[in-house]
């Protein structure tokens, strides 16, 4: 049995803004979200700019009891599943609870509960640690969480891969749905890794910019990045007609592919060949691609072999489709990143507007695409494809078709 | 210092139960607050922080536990033992 599969609820906490009308405002509206860090003490870091999702605090949302089991990350990923399930206005009654998927990308998980008790035991010699520093670090607490909260009874899972984390989980779960397994899913990714610890531990790498994420810019120099989560809910076209759903895009294809390369290193022939997978398995030629959500972090490495691969995967098309990075406006949030990328690519679809790259200055020839630099565009996108190419070369691409009803 | 013992013990546990302290007597159960597991955990940890004491609470078998948290006038009795053993 193969379903088609449609995207039926959308939410979205990030640096544009919580919610999926601040976040997409933010993106139409070419607005950098990243800025000088506030959320902790800068001072022994070299770089001090990330995309925060400042205007976030669990205390509006959460009590104190709450909070005392959620860390940021699942903070993150409960506002967005709550705004995902409403919009959509799905109800999850015992049987459907049985039969919906909740699977979630994070690659660091509860990472700022671990720095900040790992900075008790180690720095602070405390000899005791608040008895829920398990229950709030483990990777898989904010698929818990949600399944809780809505009564989510069916595969329950998260996938870490890195940068290609969200990407993974919404194959899995356009899977488990275009399989007849699951009628539903809630899905997409949630990370926080913005901490002391992780920031540190992002410096090592030296790929990291000290000023500003300028994707595919000739005067690109390293990632910057960003915390977040955005949330989809995912239905088999005939649940979701049969119940009189408002249809956001749909999700028609699905590719994922290993390197065997490097840890860090990209090849061209392991994205090239997720890309081409997603397109066969959407049934999509090249042409009918009007939009590409890049990958994009904006290290020199990583935009020149997505512009190669690009070309190679669409031939003539690459000189016609519009390309663009969101991490220059919300920055790299890893674990979120494809999540939050699969909304800019519906919002394309769905609403026909491109999100631009922001921070473009100069064009680079080894490039060579319409990176769509700053400013926002209006055009008709009948499909489109977002990319993940994470450290450890693990690349996850997704094909997405606008509903025309 | 035995009152202020029973006070902040009253404090933290109804932190956790979301109850006025001046509710909770010597008679008043764990169930009676309708505590679970996972805020008696917190409790103990909250008596740990504050009389920097080390609470012998297994989670596992509560009551195989040499400390007992039964009712408060035993909480306190526990505490009060381990404060002694300490100095």
């Amino acid at each position: 049995m193969t379903r088609r599969v449609v995207v039926t609820g959308i939410g979205v906490v990030s640096a544009l803004g919580t919610g999926y009308r601040d976040h997409t405002d933010g993106l139409k509206d070419g607005r950098v979200g990243i800025a000088e860090i506030s959320g902790f003490d800068t001072e022994r870091l070299m770089v001090k700019i990330a995309g925060e999702a400042k205007q976030f605090a669990g205390e509006d949302h959460f009590t104190r009891s709450e909070i005392a089991l959620l860390d940021r990350v699942s903070q993150f990923a409960l506002i967005a599943a709550r705004e995902a399930v409403d919009q959509s206005g799905i109800s999850f009654d015992e049987a459907l609870g049985q039969r919906t998927a909740t699977i979630l990308g994070s690659a660091m998980g509860g990472l700022q509960t671990q720095d900040e008790n790992y900075f008790n035991v180690y720095h602070d010699m405390k000899n005791r640690v608040h008895p829920f520093i398990v229950p709030r670090l483990m990777n898989n607490a904010p698929v818990s969480q949600i399944s809780m909260v809505h009564g989510l009874m069916g595969p329950a899972y998260v996938v870490s891969t890195a940068c290609s984390s969200s990407n993974h989980a919404i194959g899995q779960a356009f899977h488990q749905v275009r399989s007849g397994a699951m009628d539903a899913a809630i899905t997409g990714g949630t990370e926080a890794l913005l901490c002391f610890g992780g920031m540190k531990a992002w410096e090592g790498l030296r790929v990291m910019s000290k000023d500003a994420c300028r994707p595919f810019s000739k005067t690109r120099n390293g990632m910057v990045l960003g915390e977040g989560a955005a949330i989809l809910v995912l239905e088999s076209l005939d649940h979701a007609q049969a119940r009189g759903a408002e249809i956001l895009g749909e999700i028609c294809g699905f590719g994922m592919t290993a390197d065997a390369g490097d840890i860090v290193q990209p090849t061209e022939d392991g994205p090239a060949r997720a890309m081409r997978q997603a397109l066969s398995d959407g049934a999509l030629n090249p042409e009918e691609i009007g939009y590409i959500n890049a990958h994009g972090t904006a290290t020199a490495m990583n935009d020149r072999v997505e512009a190669s691969v690009i070309k190679q995967v669409l031939g003539g098309q690459a000189e016609k489709v519009m390309v663009s990075s969101t991490k220059s406006m919300h920055g790299h949030a890893i674990g979120g990143a494809g999540a939050l990328e699969a909304v800019a690519t519906l919002m394309a679809l769905n609403e026909g507007v491109v999100a631009p790259t922001a921070g473009h200055e100069e064009d680079d020839p080894q490039i060579g695409l319409d990176v769509v630099p700053n400013q926002a565009r209006h055009a008709r996108i009948d499909a489109a494809l977002s990319n993940s190419f994470a450290f450890g070369g693990l690349n996850a691409v997704i094909a997405m078709r606008r509903w025309a009803g | 210092m035995t009152e202020d013992v029973a006070k902040r013990v009253a404090a933290i546990i109804a932190e956790q139960a979301l109850v006025e302290p001046e509710t909770i007597t010597a008679t008043t159960t764990v169930e009676d607050l309708g505590l679970d597991s996972l805020a008696l955990v917190e409790v103990v940890f909250g008596i740990e922080e504050a009389f920097d004491v080390s609470v012998p609470y297994n989670a596992n078998d509560p009551a195989e536990s040499d400390f007992k948290l039964g009712n408060f006038g035993e909480i306190v009795e526990g505490v009060k033992q381990l404060i002694a053993e300490k100095s």
